[in-house]
């Protein structure tokens, strides 16, 4: 499945060679693992509870990579998205792009994380010292995601 | 008369006090928009956080919809704030 939400870990190797197993046209792989850190807008974090929405979230998933599809030429491309509660160093998300060329891999992985960002319907709430927050959504992906539109392409 | 299946998430959730509910649409709320302002009249918290100026996601049937897409019978519409993964 190119599209998977799961509360387990995940191996970048194992899914990439899955990926790749029984293609020879492939000549760029490229990836992304977005990773959870300890700190967040100015305190600790401990830990990362995320949230989704069963149905729509895989959807969604789907419809940014059959986008990434119609804008570059990919022999295929994964996501794997975590959920759940989890702790600092832990891995949140993967994407992997494979393509003839670099240029296309590299550009479909930034646009794939730049929409899930923006349109997948995930939330992160955070423990800090001082208890439990909502993580707020940010202006600067609202932009990352603002700059794929009108057909510029990286 | 329409009857939804209202679903709502995270933040929103918590603060509103309700994880789903059916909801039988009073003939003037046809639409997403109006689904929000009708809602945001039972006051206290889902005025609050149904206001206008607040930033929030409305999906019918798992697609993100703006004000103005209409609703039909049977349709799942959730409420949520922005989203935050990745």
């Amino acid at each position: 499945m190119p599209v998977r939400v799961q509360p387990e870990d995940f191996d970048i190797s194992a899914e990439i060679r899955a990926l790749r197993a029984g293609r020879n046209d492939v000549g760029a792989v490229a990836s992304f693992i977005g990773v959870m850190r300890d700190f967040n807008e100015g305190s600790g974090v401990t830990e990362l509870t995320l949230e989704h929405y069963p149905g729509m979230t895989e959807k969604a998933l789907q419809q940014i990579l059959d986008e990434a599809h119609g804008r570059w030429r990919l022999q295929d491309a994964l996501v794997v998205h975590r959920v759940g509660c989890l702790r600092p160093a832990d891995q949140i998300v993967l994407v992997v792009a494979l393509s003839a060329h670099r240029e296309e891999a590299l550009a479909a992985c930034a646009f794939i994380m730049d929409y899930l960002k923006t349109r997948a319907p995930f939330w992160k709430k955070e423990r800090t010292p001082a208890g439990e927050r909502w993580v707020e959504s940010r202006a600067s992906d609202d932009e990352a995601a603002g700059r794929w539109l009108g057909g510029e392409r990286p | 008369m329409a009857t939804v299946q209202m679903l709502y998430f995270a933040r929103l959730r918590e603060v509103l006090g309700i994880e789903r509910e059916r909801l039988v649409l009073p003939d003037d709320v046809t639409t997403a928009g109006e689904l929000r302002a009708w809602l945001a009249r039972r006051g206290d918290a889902w005025a609050v956080e149904l206001d206008p100026k607040r930033q929030v996601r409305i999906a019918v049937n798992h697609d993100l919809a703006g004000a103005g897409q209409a609703l039909a019978d049977g349709d799942e519409v959730a409420l949520f704030p922005p989203v935050t993964g990745g």
